[in-house]
């Protein structure tokens, strides 16, 4: 399908999703977010793709929400739109998702920001959840994931100021794995994204999903499901390849089977 | 853009931003600090300009801080909030200087005095006139160190000598301050304006992507262990490597000529 609010690039093996709305700072309306759900989805069918870089501009990532969309926008539209189910498809996607993070990411920015898995800032990055200041607050998981990535105290005064953070105090709180300068911020997210996109496809899938199951359950349930999906790897013609190729000393050939 | 207490001049890619109020020592009214900082973005905007220069017209560089704009607000018992004055007035401007990425000389032309020391300190490279001097004022009126001078000054001359400096305020002479490093060149005051010219001229020609990643290099190696900042030096090496300007470079090498940079 055509994209109007995305640019969305296959560069096998992986995918690169850019948010193109530059002159409202990629603010994140209704049609975008349908485009980013198909996008994602439609990478997580296609065996060409092992893992998306997920970026804006230098400028922004995302400001956040339309607020203008937002403002005209009756309970009735709200309900109809069923918004929140896009960003429930959103966490869904299987395969890796790399942000390449640049300038504002706000409010919906910064919650989409949280949704990759592994980030990567140009330092000029500014992370926030502003909605308090035109009195709301999060409603895209902020108030949660902020709260499990960088602590009770610091999510709460983020969220109650609204006060944005920048990319070194982002990194020093553990919410971007790496910082570099601006020019570099893109190419860095890319490189992870190929070196990521080299590993066994089936493994990195059941891996991430581990990931992400310890923060919906508790540690004995965690561990369980963790377990199982190593049991299901051993089924898989790629880990057989792994551990022969380790042994042969030579680079395994992933098939993603 | 029109300005009433700075003049703007730009000239071979160099901009000349002169505080211009000499009757009371180029000191800051808050209009001057609102000018100059628009000055300074105007500048770091400007495509056509390579090299900045700010220097003080009369006989001083900048006494600083205008207290005559402080009687209204001393009134009866109250005190007002110097942090919240610096934070509004000097912090925007002082971390402009820093990081912009383009070199500023801080041409000082007399007595840099207080938070005038401070901008003059904020540059990157000071070249100043054998009349100049850099005073610690603060101290003078109960006050501490601020707009960076504390900081400046204890990276440039390590603790006991910045405190000495900041305790005493005395007046540091231009020679003695070449002496300490505070300064990079003593020159006389005929000769300033050949000199700070002859160096703008340079950086101005000079490849400007490069002198900047080489000022972001050195603003942040300092909080860094070496690993680090080997880090960030590759970084910005790969920045460097990308540019035009260090193909021309490696060209002019190899045609045994000399570089045309474009700032790009």
């Amino acid at each position: 399908m055509p994209f109007s609010q995305i640019l969305v690039e296959t560069e096998p093996p992986i995918g690169i999703i850019r948010l193109n709305r530059p002159k409202v700072l990629n603010a994140l309306n209704f049609e975008l977010l349908i485009e980013l759900v198909e996008a994602l989805e439609a990478f997580d069918r296609d065996d060409r793709v092992r893992a998306t870089v997920l970026t804006g501009n230098d400028d922004a990532f995302s400001a956040g929400a339309d607020i203008k969309e937002l403002s005209e926008a009756t309970p009735v539209d709200l309900i109809q739109r069923n918004q929140f189910a896009l960003w429930d498809r959103l966490k869904k996607t299987a395969k890796p998702i790399i942000g390449a993070i640049s300038g504002y990411a706000l409010g919906g920015g910064c919650e989409l920001a949280m949704n990759c898995d592994i980030i990567i800032a140009s330092e000029t990055a500014k992370f926030g959840q502003p909605e308090i200041n035109i009195g709301i607050m999060p409603g895209a998981g902020g108030t949660q994931r902020l709260t499990r990535t960088i602590g009770k105290f610091r999510a709460m005064e983020m969220i109650l100021t609204g006060q944005p953070i920048t990319a070194r105090e982002a990194e020093k709180h553990g919410l971007v794995n790496k910082i570099v300068p601006v020019e570099s911020y893109f190419e860095e997210a890319r490189k992870l994204a190929m070196q990521i996109a080299q590993k066994a496809p089936v493994a990195t899938r059941l891996a991430k999903e581990a990931v992400l199951k310890a923060f919906d359950t508790p540690l004995e349930e965690g561990l369980q499901f963790e377990r199982r999906n190593f049991y299901l790897l051993f089924s898989t013609q790629d880990t057989k390849e792994g551990m022969k190729a380790f042994n042969e000393k030579r680079p395994p050939q992933f098939k993603g089977r | 853009m029109s300005y009433e207490t700075i003049l703007v001049e730009t000239k071979n890619q160099t901009t000349r931003i002169t505080l211009n109020r000499p009757a009371s020592l180029n000191s800051f009214n808050d209009k001057m600090g609102e000018e100059f900082y628009a000055s300074l973005k105007a500048a770091e905007k400007d495509p056509d300009t390579r090299c900045l220069i700010i220097t003080g017209a009369g006989r001083a560089f900048s006494a600083g801080e205008d207290v005559s704009g402080l009687k209204e607000r001393y009134g009866g018992d109250t005190h007002p909030s110097l942090g919240d004055h610096l934070r509004k007035k000097y912090h925007p401007m002082i971390l402009r200087i820093r990081n912009m990425e383009k070199p500023v000389i801080a041409r000082i032309n007399g007595i840099a005095a207080g938070s005038g020391a401070s901008i003059a300190l904020a540059c990157d490279i000071r070249i100043a006139s054998e009349d100049a001097g850099l005073k610690q004022a603060f101290i003078g009126v109960g006050l501490v160190p601020d707009s960076g001078s504390s900081y400046f000054l204890t990276r440039t001359l390590g603790p006991s000598r910045a405190l000495e400096l900041i305790m005493t305020g005395r007046t540091v002479g231009a020679k003695e301050a070449e002496a300490l490093g505070l300064v990079n060149q003593t020159v006389p005051a005929a000769e300033l304006d050949k000199v700070v010219n002859g160096v703008a001229d340079r950086l101005a020609s000079g490849p400007t992507k490069a002198l900047g990643l080489s000022k972001r290099v050195v603003n942040q190696v300092g909080r860094l262990e070496l690993p680090d900042a080997l880090e960030y030096e590759a970084q910005n090496q790969d920045i460097a490597g990308r540019t035009r300007d260090h193909l021309e470079a490696v060209r002019a090498f190899l045609e045994k000529r000399q570089p045309k940079f474009s700032g790009t």
